[in-house]
């Protein structure tokens, strides 16, 4: 390399319009990849969704079978509903992001339980209606977030129309600690849930997460869960997030307002 | 010429590993070592990287002002991890969702900035780009090798498919809770680098 080509390459002007050149060129390869990548993106998030929304319905066999859109399609209905009074009411789902409107002042209401983890919570939020071949609703899947041992926990809770019978319990996003507290993926955890009582006969919220095994369950079986060994933390943040997202800040009002009214409803 | 290929592309590889012998990118080689499928795909994205970036910088190494050469490096580097993040999610979500973060942080991993400062900014492009694959290899193998180890003995598994059956699920293979954790890495790497250099002593450093 010559004197003089080194100290051109080195003048203030040049090296300005180099770093600009070079900032354009990358800027425009990373626009161009992420916008047109995004549709993919966004549908595979969407079918990680769904897929979690049919594993808490019951419905991952007949996904495996027929698709996960096709079947998502069949059978699930999002419907908003207002946290606080528990009716139904109108939303875009396209368009909305629980998250979002759980960090929005107007749209959100703060947490009074200081145990789950959670500031605020949306006032509108999206529960799945799951219809069985003859119309009728089957389970209701409603989505839950809570406070695990790291970080928050994002997953749904199947029950059955009678909305007290559990189908599953199923996270889809956690930072557990791996082998310990993300075992609460661990399908053999996860069919512990199948069959269980959220609420005892005077629809007081009655499942535990008991430590040290289903001796220790000081009511009925039904309402106990073992909780995972190693992960008694995990175990507790799951136990409370349930317990939060069944209650009166959660969907408190929309269990009592619709309970033993929806196994003869149609759903259209 | 295909003996100075070959030494390019596999010098680094075990002679001149960059974790074992340069320790360098070692970081994410804590994290990412939990699962073969992890490391892998990491390994693969570290390779392209380091790759491409190498390459890119050597093509334009001589107009590169040196006053500002570490900044336009990053951002041709931090260009080329943000596509691959993209690339990731587009089309192997539950992988991306599995790296999260750590692919971002691909840009911190010293290995792709030392290759680019160190080769690429003196060496012509094709082999600049071999050098970047050559390290990808080198940065690959030990991950793997690590993720054998912690997901076989912490798991009972390799590539998620069950080899030793876990009490969990009504086996007999009590997973070893301490490979689980990302700092069991420093055990394993701390093992290979002492394996390494037992059979090749003269990587060991005077005192």
């Amino acid at each position: 390399m010559s004197n003089s080509s080194q100290k051109n390459k080195e003048t203030f002007g040049r090296t300005i319009v180099f770093v600009f050149i070079i900032c354009l060129v990358c800027a425009a390869l990373v626009s161009v990849s992420a916008i047109s990548l995004k549709p993919m993106q966004k549908a595979n998030k969407l079918l990680d969704q769904h897929t979690k929304i049919l594993e808490a319905a019951g419905l991952s066999d007949v996904a495996a079978k027929e698709g996960v859109d096709a079947t998502f399609e069949k059978y699930v209905t999002p419907k908003f509903i207002d946290l606080a009074t528990g009716k139904f009411t109108t939303g875009n789902y396209e368009t909305y992001n629980e998250r979002s409107e759980a960090r929005d002042i107007a749209k959100s209401t703060a947490v009074k339980d200081s145990e789950v983890g959670l500031r605020r919570v949306a006032k509108k939020v999206v529960i799945y209606l799951v219809k069985n071949d003859q119309g009728m609703v089957d389970s209701v899947v409603l989505p839950i977030v809570g406070m695990g041992l790291w970080d928050l926990m994002y997953g749904y809770i199947g029950l059955d129309a009678d909305l007290n019978t559990v189908k599953s319990v199923v996270y889809y996003e956690l930072k557990e600690t791996p082998g310990l507290g993300a075992e609460v993926q661990n399908p053999k955890w996860i069919a512990l849930w199948k069959g269980k009582k959220m609420f005892n006969k005077n629809h007081k919220i009655a499942i535990q997460i008991v430590k040290g095994g289903m001796a220790n369950c000081k009511t009925n079986k039904i309402y106990c869960v073992d909780a995972i060994s190693g992960a008694t933390l995990t175990s507790r943040g799951v136990n409370r997030t349930i317990h939060f997202w069944l209650g009166s800040e959660g969907y408190g009002s929309f269990i009592a307002k619709y309970r033993g009214k929806l196994n003869q409803r149609e759903l259209n | 010429m295909s003996t100075d290929i070959k030494k390019v592309l596999f010098g680094p590889v075990i002679n001149n590993n960059p974790i074992t012998l340069q320790v360098l990118g070692v970081c994410s080689a804590l994290a990412v070592s939990n699962s073969m499928e992890n490391a892998l795909v990491m390994s693969v994205a570290v390779m392209m990287v380091t790759a491409f970036s190498s390459m890119f910088i050597s093509m334009i190494r001589n107009q590169i002002p040196s006053s500002v050469r570490i900044i336009i490096q990053m951002a041709i580097i931090a260009s080329l991890v943000i596509v691959v993040d993209q690339v990731l999610r587009a089309f192997s979500y539950q992988l991306s969702k599995a790296l999260s973060v750590y692919v971002g942080l691909i840009i911190t991993n010293c290995i792709v900035m030392g290759r680019a400062e160190a080769f690429a900014m003196k060496e012509k492009p094709l082999s600049s780009f071999l050098d970047g694959i050559g390290n990808g290899l080198g940065y690959g193998a030990v991950l793997l090798t690590v993720a054998f180890f912690r997901e076989l003995l912490g798991f009972g598994r390799l590539f998620g498919v069950e080899i030793l059956p876990l009490i969990q699920n009504g086996g007999w293979y009590q997973g070893n809770g301490l490979l689980v954790l990302p700092f069991s890495s420093f055990f394993v790497i701390g093992m290979i680098i002492w394996a390494v250099r037992t059979k090749k002593p003269e990587q060991v450093e005077k005192d």
